[in-house]
């Protein structure tokens, strides 16, 4: 083989992974780098005090793709689930809790309107989750390319939303491009329930329940659901079980994985990629380099503005990707109690969102660049089902915290000191004693994410997920394909269609645009 | 207040349109009265007579203030980089104390203005175009260690052509300006000051361009005038310099092509290869705006062709349609003249491909009014490819006396 059949990929997030995995079953010759001593990118489990392991980033498995779980052969590789399909559980102060599991209540008071109301909810959601479940394996069509691919995809999907059936469709078009608020408040009375299903439409989006677009977030959140998958589901050994498993297809494939060897350039010969150069000064020569990094440090960082055009540049400095979600773990002695909740359920999902104004107020906050004084919370404790995170007895607590900007005024010591003090303050309120529980503690701010998982802004999708950053228009339109305009360079990351959450689809996408570039030269 | 002192206390927005530092000058030698506005002044249509001042043009030297002409002053480490990634020529070329012409695209390869690049002194620039340009030239800068300045009204600038033009600069005490070849810069000690000289222009003709502080403008005019007396010295409108123009072979933002980022319909906007400029694309960069376009341009060919047109008769073609021989309409004349050096009707045209081949049949219709009655002919063009207007003098060096 040549210099010029070499391939490439920079990051060994799980995208990067699920890239090099099929481009290794297609016979290519594929070298993935990272600067992480691990794999995974966010899909990853760390220690983060003595004995105590936890997901260091995403916490919940809800979107992975079944199809590529199975072809990968994701459970040869050592994946396998500590739970799957966990219950949520809205926390109310008072302890009147409500647990449900794909739209039935399971627990809690509920009037007969709102289970009823409940069960649609889910089940028409679920249905226009699958719109979007349907495109995950596609490459997006051109806008305006024109080409047969292009018109076939784009009226695919137009087909997909038509066979929705008349009253549906309207319905869809209709919520897609708006907000959860007004959503929930058409068909629901409790103000818990609807606190708890709006979370799910915000958590990680620089969005309140009022922003348009949290309706669409909510449809991406559901959308592994709508694929058949079994909800949010736990791995065993955390979600670094997912990373070590797509880490282990790619190596079986063929694919050379290297740690510890963060890339400082992408270097060009002309107008096209010629390979790449580590930090340490290392070069690896390459006809094509896919980037699972982020498109602002893919293209930015990585390759340089200078070697772009001014208005694609333009466009992908404008793709929205400021963080607003803060990692909570904490180390605790013992499994705390929660108020009047049974001791079984504290292993589920637990959701503090006590109801959409307590969330809008939140968000407030963060929009104006500090971080909530009243925060929401997306809580697990993952040791209940996987004793491997913590000792004996002890548990490890994880929680998405919102909202927490990426925001110069939000950040440093004295920003994570006061997040933390605030969100010990509220899970003590619906565990009382918790604060004295802990061990150890660690609280991610987005500035965090940023440095610890090399993301731009700290957003978990790499950008946000909204119509005008979704699908043909991911990160910008005229670069939706994976390929950018610089020849031999692709992205596989979040930052493409379909976006963030573990999925690997970006990653499997941009391995057959990759490979129909090849038959296409 | 100048306006450079408005914008700096922030009231300019109190006059919309100021005058130059010539306009003590101009406006006393502007006997006709007619002025219009040109950006943020107002400029002469003409000052006496727009057929004399064309001819000072060809036959002596004529004064145009130019003080109103958009310019940036680029400089910084990435000076050139940053050209190079803006426009689609080699900047590289352009040695110190050179000028280059140019055109700039975005990202379809469509022509956003032209321009030329002045490179002042090693790695500073002086880029001056037709329309406003920060905000383009600030987006390009992303990724660049660039300044960029827009010194529009610290410059008082005027073109001053003809062929006795060198004469006089001779006499005001520019010694020497003779050897400045085309595209020179010069600079001479003037009035306690520096005088930046370079032989350019919009004209076609021996010429010049020169450059001075404001507070020195008057002195530049009056030492102009007096020296240039017994060289037939005039002062000329935009009227007379768009005949010149045309007929040196000079096409003009927002008459000859729609500015890319202003068009708002795809198919206003030109490529260079539509605009006949092909010559100024230099694919050998491997990174500008529009590059990736241009090449695909390339291969599969462009939409329209810019000829120019001898058209017969003297009717100037304005806005004329172009119709092949079996009528049907296949483009339009974007400028036209009777070119009185040149002694033909010419016209520019941007013609559909693959229309515009040397010796395609193409008629224009032209409408003329005589006492308010309405005439129309249909005139018999022919593409031509030499240039209509195009003295040895204006490339000899040492320029001539005349």
């Amino acid at each position: 083989m040549t210099d010029r059949d070499r391939i490439v990929i920079v990051g060994a997030g799980h995208n990067g992974l699920a890239c090099a995995a099929y481009l290794a079953r297609a016979g290519r010759e594929v070298v993935v780098l990272e600067a992480a001593a691990q794999v995974g990118g966010a899909a990853v489990t760390r220690e983060f005090a003595k004995g105590f392991r936890v997901s260091g980033c995403a916490h919940l498995s809800y979107l992975l793709d079944a199809g590529i779980a199975r072809e990968l052969k994701l459970a040869s590789h050592g994946l396998k689930w500590a739970r799957e399909g966990l219950k949520t559980v809205a926390l109310s102060p008072s302890g009147d809790h409500l647990v449900y599991k794909d739209g039935r209540l399971e627990s809690g008071t509920l009037s007969e309107a709102d289970r009823k109301a409940l069960a649609d909810y889910h089940a028409r959601m679920l249905k226009f989750a699958r719109i979007f479940a349907k495109q995950h394996n596609r490459v997006p069509p051109r806008l305006g390319g024109g080409g047969r691919a292009d018109l076939r995809g784009a009226a695919a999907l137009g087909l997909d939303i038509r066979m929705l059936g008349r009253e549906d469709m309207r319905e869809f078009l209709r919520i897609a491009g708006i907000n959860i608020y007004d959503v929930l408040e058409e068909i629901l009375e409790s103000p818990l329930l609807k606190g708890s299903l709006a979370l799910d439409a915000v958590l990680g989006a620089n969005l309140g329940p009022r922003s348009n677009n949290s309706v669409l977030a909510l449809l991406h959140r559901l959308s592994g659901q709508a694929a058949g998958n079994a909800g949010p589901s736990i791995p065993e050994g955390g979600m670094g079980a997912i990373g070590e498993a797509m880490a282990g297809a790619a190596r079986a494939a063929g694919a050379t994985i290297r740690t510890g060897s963060p890339v400082r350039r992408i270097t060009l010969d002309g107008d096209r990629v010629s390979g790449i150069e580590l930090e340490g000064g290392e070069k690896i020569a390459a006809g094509t380099v896919i980037s699972n990094a982020d498109p602002a440090t893919t293209l930015f960082r990585l390759l340089g503005a200078r070697n772009l055009e001014t208005g694609f540049v333009h466009r992908v400095r404008h793709f929205r990707h400021k963080g607003m979600a803060a990692k909570l773990h904490l180390a605790l002695e013992a499994l705390p109690s929660f108020t009047r909740l049974a001791s079984e359920l504290v292993g589920e999902r637990l959701v503090i969102s006590p109801d959409m104004t307590y969330l809008e107020h939140a968000f407030d906050a963060a929009k104006y660049g500090a971080t909530s004084p009243d925060p929401a919370f997306e809580v697990t404790i993952p040791s209940i089902s996987d004793k491997s995170l913590a000792p004996p007895g002890k548990h490890v607590l994880s929680a998405v915290v919102l909202y927490a900007p990426f925001d110069e005024r939000a950040n440093g010591d004295g920003a994570r000191r006061e997040l933390l003090d605030r969100a010990l303050s509220v899970l003590d309120r619906h565990a009382p004693g918790l604060r004295r529980q802990v061990v150890a503690s660690e609280l991610l701010l987005p500035a965090d994410i940023e440095r610890e998982f090399r993301i731009t802004g700290g957003h978990w999708h790499h950008g946000e997920l909204a119509l005008d950053q979704f699908m043909m228009m991911r990160p910008v339109p005229g670069a939706a394909q994976y390929a950018m305009p610089v020849g031999g360079l692709f992205l596989c990351g979040a930052g493409c269609h379909p976006g963030g959450g573990v999925m690997g689809s970006a990653g499997r996408n941009a391995a057959n645009a990759v490979l129909a570039t090849e038959r296409a030269a | 207040m100048s306006t450079r002192e408005a914008m700096g206390r922030k009231e300019h927005f109190r006059k919309a349109v100021w005058e130059t530092p010539f306009h003590p000058r101009t406006s006393a030698l502007n006997t006709l009265n007619e002025w219009h506005r040109w950006k943020d002044y107002t400029t002469a249509d003409a000052y006496f007579d727009e057929q004399l001042e064309y001819a000072a043009i060809r036959n002596a030297c004529a004064v145009f203030d130019i003080t109103p002409m958009t310019k940036h002053l680029i400089s910084g480490p990435d000076a050139l980089a940053f050209l190079n990634r803006l426009v689609t020529r080699d900047v590289a070329k352009i040695k110190p104390g050179r000028v280059g012409y140019t055109i700039w695209c975005d990202d379809n390869g469509q022509v956003i203005d032209d321009g030329t690049i002045f490179h002042l002194r090693e790695g500073v620039y002086r880029l001056c175009s037709q329309e406003r340009q920060l905000d383009w030239l600030m987006r390009n800068s992303f990724g660049f260690d660039v300044t960029i300045v827009e010194d529009t009204h610290d410059v008082a600038a005027l073109a001053f052509q003809g062929p006795t033009s060198c004469a006089v600069l001779k006499a005001i005490g520019c010694t020497g300006v003779q050897n400045l070849k085309p595209f020179d810069i010069g600079y001479y000690p003037f009035a306690g000051g520096e005088l930046m000289v370079s032989r350019t222009g919009f004209t076609g003709d021996l010429g010049y361009e020169l450059w001075i502080d404001p507070p020195r403008a008057l002195d530049l005019w009056d030492a102009l005038f007096d020296k240039g007396r017994i060289h037939g010295i005039r002062p000329m409108g935009t009227h007379a310099l768009e005949v010149a123009r045309i007929e040196a072979g000079f096409i003009q933002a927002q008459v000859d092509f729609h500015p890319a980022d202003q068009a708002i319909m795809t198919d206003r906007s030109r490529s260079p290869f539509e605009l006949d400029l092909g010559r100024l694309v230099d694919f050998g960069k491997p990174c500008f705006n529009g590059r990736r376009a241009l090449l695909e341009e390339k291969k599969k060919g462009s939409r329209y062709r810019f000829v120019k047109l001898d058209v017969e008769g003297n009717k100037p073609a304005r806005s004329a349609y172009v119709y092949d021989k079996d009528k049907n309409v296949v483009g339009t004349v974007t400028s036209a003249e009777w070119a009185p050096s040149a002694k033909r009707n010419i016209a520019y045209a941007s013609l559909h491909m693959p229309w515009g081949r040397p010796g395609d049949e193409l008629w224009a219709e032209i409408y003329y009014q005589r006492e308010l009655k309405w005439y129309k002919v249909m005139a018999r063009c022919h593409v031509t490819e030499q240039p209509f207007w195009d003295p040895a003098r204006k490339r000899t060096t040492p320029a001539a006396d005349f």
